[in-house]
């Protein structure tokens, strides 16, 4: 418990280190949105520009066994929870040393050993998934909680109200995760949901339900620590509602006709997450400026490591299909 | 050798690997008070607890998804959905997820799933309770689909599908858990991929699956009244396909009839016309026949249905047809 406890919120030395990881997750995704743009990248891509806060916080919120399952929009995701940007830029390029070895892609990343049980482009697919992998750490006694990350438009397919039903009906130590963007691809929440809070599904079932701004990184992870301990202890899984921005499109290359320019501009404006977390820091402009240098050649490096990879023969299509 | 019904010999095997392994656990709707919707699961919650033999809500896709988590994390889940038309429900689950997982993860994960499953017509359930769906899921790279017919036979296969690492999709047939069979005296492990010959004969092979291989049975009976020497074999896993064995058995009888209960429109039975067609097209007399249901949802009255679902008769008039083709 002592470990617990002291883990609560993050010291200033970490915070250091949490700006550093969002601008690097920045960067990349900015890097994999000019190089999908010059044709380099197969398939179509989701970047999670302005959602970086959600995924450091809650992945610096975790402990060692503990696993995620993530969504379309996975870059982030994966990168906080400890895979090698080498290896999720090589998958993106479809390399054998990405970290799906090629079969997966931007919408696919996995990497077990760094207890990512994978992105998912079935939304809500990996809902079940995580209560289910807590259920296995329930039946077993074993001190993991399995934590799902989806956004809003989850909340309104079968998989998510069944999965939470199930969660709490067990006590399964999960944490469902909602990074609240308030679009579903094109669509608003105004247009997919019926309520606007929507932590209130949660507590139909039953179920603890916190909530937090998405935008600050420190918040998010004090409120991930306090539904970790919550599952931990066996009292049952915990819904996280993360109230958050997405800055750009739902895909690369989204015109986003949808949506009022000048509102997306104020946002980008007001609630970028780096942008909150330097202020709060105070840190310089020489000191973002070497962060930023530090992380964008780390960057670069993946997309040379990416572009050098190896290709895998036509008929490794044919591996994996079966153990 | 002990006799233990069909729906026993399925508890059995069940209960076997249960009782050495803790990592096996079922779960599904109706399976712990009331032993299942068949009954099969009749007694476990008393020998196992809840935790193990787990009622689900009527949650089809929760129920498959936390299977294929459980099993992601290294547990033996044996998910029974109730009916096959549920696994529609599932489908999600089962096709995008259980099958692709491993290969989307290049490999990193295994999931040791089976989703136990049944239905069958002939008691007038009407179209929602009794369709055979084997051959959706045979369609989709990553799943094995088995399909028993005799208690041996889905006890040995049962016992293997909880122990392959892949998700399997196990059909049982709602009208055999009352046949009874002889059984070895501890579980024998029958190779997924391993078709059963039946029945030996000179003049025709029957391959049917199911239900179908007792209609097979009794219509060979009647077609060597007529001088007929009928071979039946059951593949029994219909995923992956004992190809070797049924056609070497259409190279030796020269003629063949595929017969399952699902609709015979794109049935299983089309894709093993087509194996025998290229592997055996010298050695055929005759066009491969097919039985299988007619293209209809299945009726309630009794009479339809009976019309509609293929039974014995069906099939000794299909071996007729392929024998009057002459040489």
């Amino acid at each position: 418990m002592a470990k617990v406890e002291s883990k609560k919120t993050l010291p200033e030395s970490d915070l250091r280190d949490v700006l550093r990881e969002m601008l690097l997750i920045r960067r990349f995704e900015e890097k994999v949105e000019e190089r999908f743009r010059a044709g380099e990248l197969p398939g179509f891509l989701h970047v999670a520009i302005g959602q970086e806060a959600c995924a450091v916080g809650v992945c610096r919120a975790l402990e060692d066994g503990d696993i995620i399952a993530s969504t379309h929009r996975a870059h982030g995701h994966t990168l906080a929870k400890g895979t090698h940007p080498n290896e999720v830029m090589a998958e993106l390029y479809g390399k054998t040393e990405g970290c799906s070895h090629g079969y997966g892609g931007s919408m696919h990343l996995y990497d077990v050993e760094h207890g990512n049980m994978g992105a998912n482009a079935v939304i809500g697919g990996g809902l079940p998934h995580v209560t289910g992998a807590a259920l296995a750490f329930q039946m077993r006694g074993e001190p993991r909680v399995a934590l799902a990350f989806f956004g809003d438009g989850a909340t309104n397919i079968g998989t998510f109200h069944e999965s939470l039903n199930l969660a709490q009906l067990w006590k399964v130590p999960a944490v469902f995760v909602l990074e609240d963007n308030k679009w579903a691809e094109s669509t608003p929440e105004s247009q997919h949901s019926p309520i606007r809070d929507l932590s209130e599904r949660a507590k139909a079932f039953g179920m603890k339900a916190l909530k937090c701004d998405g935008q600050d990184v420190e918040a998010v992870y004090k409120t991930t620590r306090q539904a970790l301990e919550h599952a931990r202890s066996g009292k049952g899984p915990v819904f996280v509602h993360l109230d958050c921005v997405r800055m750009h499109g739902h895909y690369i290359g989204d015109p986003q006709v949808y949506r009022d320019k000048e509102e997306a501009r104020k946002l980008a404006e007001t609630r970028d997450p780096i942008t909150l977390l330097r202020q709060k820091l105070a840190v310089s402009d020489e000191e973002l400026n070497e962060l930023d240098t530090e992380v964008t050649e780390i960057v670069e490096a993946a997309v040379e490591f990416a572009k050098n990879g190896t290709d895998p023969a036509p008929e490794d299509a044919l591996k994996n299909v079966y153990a | 050798m002990p006799e233990l019904s069909y729906r026993e010999a399925v508890r059995d095997a069940l209960a076997t690997a249960m009782r050495e392994d803790d990592g096996v656990f079922i779960m599904g709707e109706d399976i712990a008070e009331m032993g299942g919707s068949m009954g099969v699961t009749h007694g476990m919650l008393e020998e196992f607890g809840p935790e193990r033999v787990r009622n689900t809500p009527i949650s089809e896709m929760a129920l498959a998804g936390a299977a294929i988590g459980a099993a992601m994390q290294g547990m033996r889940p044996v998910a029974e959905i109730m009916y096959e038309d549920f696994m529609t429900l599932a489908a999600e689950q089962v096709v995008n997820q259980a099958a692709k997982i491993r290969y989307m993860s290049g490999g990193q994960l295994t999931i040791p799933v089976v989703f136990r499953t049944q239905g069958g017509a002939g008691w007038s359930p009407g179209a929602q309770h009794a369709q055979q769906l084997e051959a959706w899921f045979v369609h989709i790279p990553g799943l094995k689909v088995v399909f028993a017919s005799t208690p041996e036979d889905v006890r040995g296969l049962l016992w293997s599908s909880i122990y392959d690492d892949n998700p399997v999709v196990f059909f049982e047939h709602r009208t055999l858990y009352g046949v009874k069979g002889h059984v070895p005296e501890k579980i024998e492990p029958i190779p997924i991929g391993k078709a059963r010959v039946h029945r030996e004969g000179e003049d025709v092979t029957v391959i049917a699956t199911g239900r179908l291989v007792h209609e097979s049975l009794t219509a060979a009976e009647e077609a060597e009244k007529e001088g007929v020497s009928v071979e039946v074999v059951d593949p029994r896993t219909l995923q992956p396909l004992d190809e070797e064995t049924l056609v070497a058995s259409v190279k030796k009888t020269n003629r063949a009839v595929v017969a399952h209960e699902a609709v015979t429109r794109m049935g299983f039975g089309a894709e093993v016309a087509a194996v025998l067609q290229y592997q055996a097209f010298d050695w055929l007399d005759a066009p491969v026949e097919r039985v299988g249901a007619k293209f209809a949802p299945l009726p309630f009255a009794p009479v339809m249905e009976q019309f509609v679902v293929p039974h014995a008769d069906d099939v000794l008039a299909a071996i007729r047809r392929t024998v009057g083709r002459g040489n």
